[in-house]
């Protein structure tokens, strides 16, 4: 067993969010902090607003109030590449893999920030963009063995099994050698193995690259085992955020879950 | 003050003709917002609904029996469209069902043709074409009559979607497809209904259209007219079809007179293309539409 | 000998990365080519050269540029000829206007120039995207066929609007006879299709294709869409542009608005419909296919009883392609391409049934 890096400073602080659309509130003065190192997931019922979050961390969706410090840098108004460039990356609740593309090369499109060659020297096959194709290729290689794709590098992602998918999308967003890693329902639709898999999968992350990790999912169970601290979001509101054993006897939580039949104690 | 009647009439003229662009935009309208398609082929089903009507005037049917068979050929050719092309396709992307009704519109063209022969054919519908003078400003009767038509068809289109069980369940598949077939929506049925809709639209449009060109290939180059106004109107409401047209015949009209004389005439081809993408850089989702939502 | 890449190890990704890593394929490709450019201008006569494979390869250059905007990015193009008659223009009156200058120099700026009004009407992807794009397309075909009827300067006042192209020459070479211009339209366009092969499997490439699948995705990895977009209409109107000026300069011979209109357009969409949306290889069998098929409909006709009358010809000949297209669409969005990577996998397997 590795040791893990010890959790450090405050990576990322959202502070005050809000966001409505068209009047729905989907998010009521949330904030939240992440610290270095961390896992920390975000659950809540169906509707609860964990998903829009993620949505504004990483800059798809502007928030109409608060702002957010990344790395020590204040953002009100962060754009979905901007988030890439500071060193967010991010997996999908529904797969949102690039499907007429191979493993290999979605994994490698994980990596396009890093690509300095210009059109020209690509398209003549320059010994300078050979290089540069050829070195991260090398990088995505080490991730198709940390997370055992090689079997399916050059099969198209849209005929792999769901299962495989979700894995190849960690792989892209790991691609990005990211500070916060966003994963949004990573497990949800897996048998026990695949899931199992994935718990390994997201703690290997944590533990060997020191990738911070934010995580939403629904089952309570590998949410208690993987996390460091865990938010309650409840129809945009943030009821409880603490130690896996503090939220788990919270009177709130515990009220918000057997309102939706979810059943926390299992 | 002759170059203000000067202005009014190629204003009433740029606004009647404006109506002959809904007239085709609304068929579009129909398809789009039932199946969410958008039907590059309603050029040629104009220009095959003309055909086919003038095609049964000449083999000796009196005007309404004419007129009856064409719509009944109208109709048949919807069922065949929805069985062939659209029912196979369900659920690809947008652009692949676009790409799908540029070739349904070849092969209607090609088809339309091959059966009734390609020469110009002259329609005419007895209307007069001379011109009539209100206060000074001359407007040509052939147009008003054309806007007169146009707008009892939009007005009985209207009726027909917000009166009868066949309209709501239209409203209810434009809403969310998926939900309106949980619910028990025949979807088939309706987008042969839909279809059937935009070949009368493209019937009537045929007639007006021809009548005023001769019936011949030209006619489905109106479906080019008629992207611009949807551009404008939004390609999900009747009431921007309207609008649309109205904006962009009058513009359009007025822009030849008085900037194409500057800069060399024959501007009317491109015209309306960039007034509309002008707008839509202001306003993405043209008049009448609304701001998405995207989800991931 | 069978169609393997077995026993055939890659021990570097450099090997790994070639554009035909098994060394059939590469035998193959260097067959075709030298088939390409000694066989054909050998056995083929003027009408062949001059009617058939010039126009050929010229549109699966048209092709292949749309297919760069449209099978690679996802951005439907209604255009391609408007941007094909840019470079036949420009290239036209750089080489008049410019005598002195090399026809590569005139080529080249001329594509440069296409691709700058790829760029400018590309623009609009910024705030618009999806179909409208394609309105923006068609506007962009209505506005320069426009713009080259009435505005004289381009074809130097000539009343007729045709401009006529004086034969090319470099080093000495002459490119008049249908050889000659043959071999030089070949030279340009399978370097240009290797370019092009180049781009689709690099980084440029597979941003095109990212924006294509998931264009939020593709941004939240660090892809600026917009920036992707206007390359690829850049890098797509280049190849248009380039495309133009040879058919002007090696096929027609003149530059004339009519050889540029939206049934051009359209042509060359149906082209990469039916050869393979995202191909390269698709680009030029479907250009092949759209060229030979009303030969093979005259040819069949003339068979089962005499000729048809043209008018007749022309509609069936609508009919077929506007029955292919769906065709396509529907049984293989990939088109013959897809068919030939199939093809190819059943011969890799074979006599085996092994569907991999």
């Amino acid at each position: 067993m590795i040791p893990r890096r010890p959790i450090g400073d405050v990576l990322l602080s959202a502070r005050s969010i809000s966001l409505s659309f068209g009047g729905v509130k989907a998010l009521n003065d949330i904030s939240i902090e992440v610290r270095r190192h961390e896992i920390l997931s975000i659950i809540g019922p169906n509707g609860a607003g964990k998903t829009s979050m993620l949505n504004v961390i990483n800059g798809v969706y502007h928030p109409q109030a608060g702002d957010i410090t990344f790395r020590g840098r204040r953002w009100t108004r962060m754009g979905g590449a901007e988030a890439a460039a500071q060193g967010i990356a991010r997996t999908f609740q529904n797969v949102a893999l690039f499907r007429g593309m191979s493993v290999l090369d979605n994994i490698l499109s994980g990596r396009a920030r890093r690509f300095r060659a210009s059109i020209v020297a690509q398209a003549l096959n320059l010994p300078h963009a050979v290089r540069e194709e050829v070195a991260e290729r090398g990088r995505v290689e080490e991730l198709i063995e940390f997370l055992d794709l090689q079997a399916v590098r050059r099969t198209p992602v849209g005929t792999l099994p769901y299962g495989l998918q979700k894995r190849v999308e960690l792989a892209r967003a790991l691609a990005a050698e990211p500070e916060l890693l966003l994963l949004d329902e990573p497990m949800a639709g897996m048998t026990f193995e695949e899931k199992q898999d994935m718990c390994r999968f997201v703690l290997d992350v944590n533990r060997v690259l020191g990738t911070t990790v934010v995580l939403i999912e629904h089952d309570i169970g590998v949410v208690m085992d993987l996390s460091d601290r865990i938010a309650v979001l409840d129809y945009g509101r943030k009821i409880a955020d603490g130690p896996p054993d503090a939220v788990r006897g919270n009177a709130e939580v515990i009220a918000a879950y057997l309102g939706t039949n979810h059943g926390i104690a299992a | 003050m002759d170059g203000l009647w000067f202005f009014v009439e190629a204003l009433v003229g740029g606004l009647l003709s404006g109506v002959m662009y809904t007239l085709v935009a609304l068929g579009f309208v129909l398809i789009y917002k039932a199946s969410g398609v958008f039907n590059f082929a309603q050029g040629a089903m104009v220009l095959f609904a003309a055909l086919t009507f003038v095609g049964f005037v000449e083999l000796g049917l009196p005007f309404w029996m004419a007129l009856a068979a064409a719509l009944g050929v109208m109709m048949l050719l919807a069922v065949g469209i929805e069985r062939v092309v659209l029912r196979p396709l369900v659920g690809q992307p947008p652009i692949i069902l676009f790409m799908a009704t540029i070739g349904l519109s070849i092969f209607l063209e090609g088809f339309a043709q091959a059966v009734w022969g390609s020469q110009v054919r002259a329609l005419d519908l007895g209307i007069p074409d001379m011109p009539m003078e209100i206060d000074r400003v001359l407007i040509s009767r052939f147009d008003l009559t054309a806007a007169v038509i146009a707008a009892g068809l939009v007005i009985a289109l209207s009726l027909f979607f917000s009166h009868t069980r066949m309209g709501r369940a239209l409203r209810a598949v434009a809403d969310d497809s998926q939900a309106a077939q949980v619910a028990g929506v025949p979807l088939n049925l309706i987008w042969a209904v839909v279809w059937g809709a935009a070949g009368l639209v493209a019937l009537v449009a045929g007639l007006v259209w021809g009548a005023r060109l001769g019936v011949q290939f030209s006619l489905t180059l109106i479906a080019l007219k008629a992207l611009p106004v949807l551009i404008l109107g939004g390609f999900d409401s009747v009431a921007g079809a309207i609008v649309g047209g109205l904006i962009i015949g009058a513009s359009e009209k007025l822009a030849e007179i008085y900037v194409g004389a500057l800069i060399g005439g024959g501007i009317e081809n491109w015209f309306p293309y960039a007034l509309a993408i002008a707008f839509l850089l202001v306003r993405p989702g043209g008049l009448f539409g609304g701001k998405r939502v995207m989800r991931v | 000998m069978y169609y393997r890449d077995a026993g055939e190890i890659r021990t570097t990704y450099r090997q790994d990365r070639a554009i035909f890593p098994i060394a059939q394929e590469r035998r193959g490709m260097a067959v075709l080519l030298a088939l390409a450019f000694v066989a054909v201008p050998l056995a083929a006569d003027a009408y062949w050269l001059g009617s058939i494979a010039i126009p050929f390869l010229v549109l699966s250059l048209a092709a292949l540029g749309l297919n760069i905007i449209t099978g690679y990015a996802g951005q439907l193009s209604l255009g391609a000829a408007a941007f094909m008659a840019v470079g036949a223009y420009v290239s036209a009156n750089l080489v008049l206007r410019l005598p002195w200058l090399p026809f590569p120099v005139s080529f080249l700026l001329a594509g440069l120039a296409a691709a700058a009004v790829g760029v400018l009407f590309g623009l609009s992807s910024l705030r618009i995207r999806g179909f409208y794009i394609a309105v923006a397309t068609l506007a962009a075909q209505f506005f320069i066929e426009w713009l080259f009827t009435h505005v004289p300067w381009f074809t130097n006042g000539n009343a007729s609007g045709v401009i006529s192209t004086p034969p090319l020459a470099l080093f000495g070479l002459s490119f008049r006879t249908p050889e000659m211009r043959y071999l030089l339209v070949l030279t340009v366009v399978v370097g240009l299709a290797f370019a092009a092969k180049n781009l689709v499997r690099s980084s440029i490439g597979r941003a095109w294709m990212a924006v294509r699948d998931h264009e939020t995705a593709a941004e939240l990895m660090g892809i600026r869409p917009f920036g992707a977009k206007l390359s690829a209409f850049a890098v797509s109107s280049f190849y248009c542009g380039i495309a133009g000026a040879l058919w002007g300069f090696l096929h027609l011979g003149t530059v004339e608005v009519e050889a540029f209109t939206l049934h051009r357009s359209f042509q060359i969409l149906f082209m990469i419909i039916i050869g393979g949306l995202g191909s390269i290889l698709g680009s030029f069998l479907g250009a092949g296919f759209i060229i030979l098929l009303p030969i093979a409909i005259t040819n069949l006709a003339a068979l089962f009883g005499g000729t048809l009358r043209p008018d007749l010809l022309a509609n069936l000949e609508l009919m077929v392609f506007g029955g292919l297209i769906i065709a396509f669409l529907i049984l293989e969005p990939h088109g013959l391409a897809r068919l030939c990577t199939v093809l190819k996998t059943r011969l890799r397997h074979w006599p085996l049934h092994h569907q991999g």
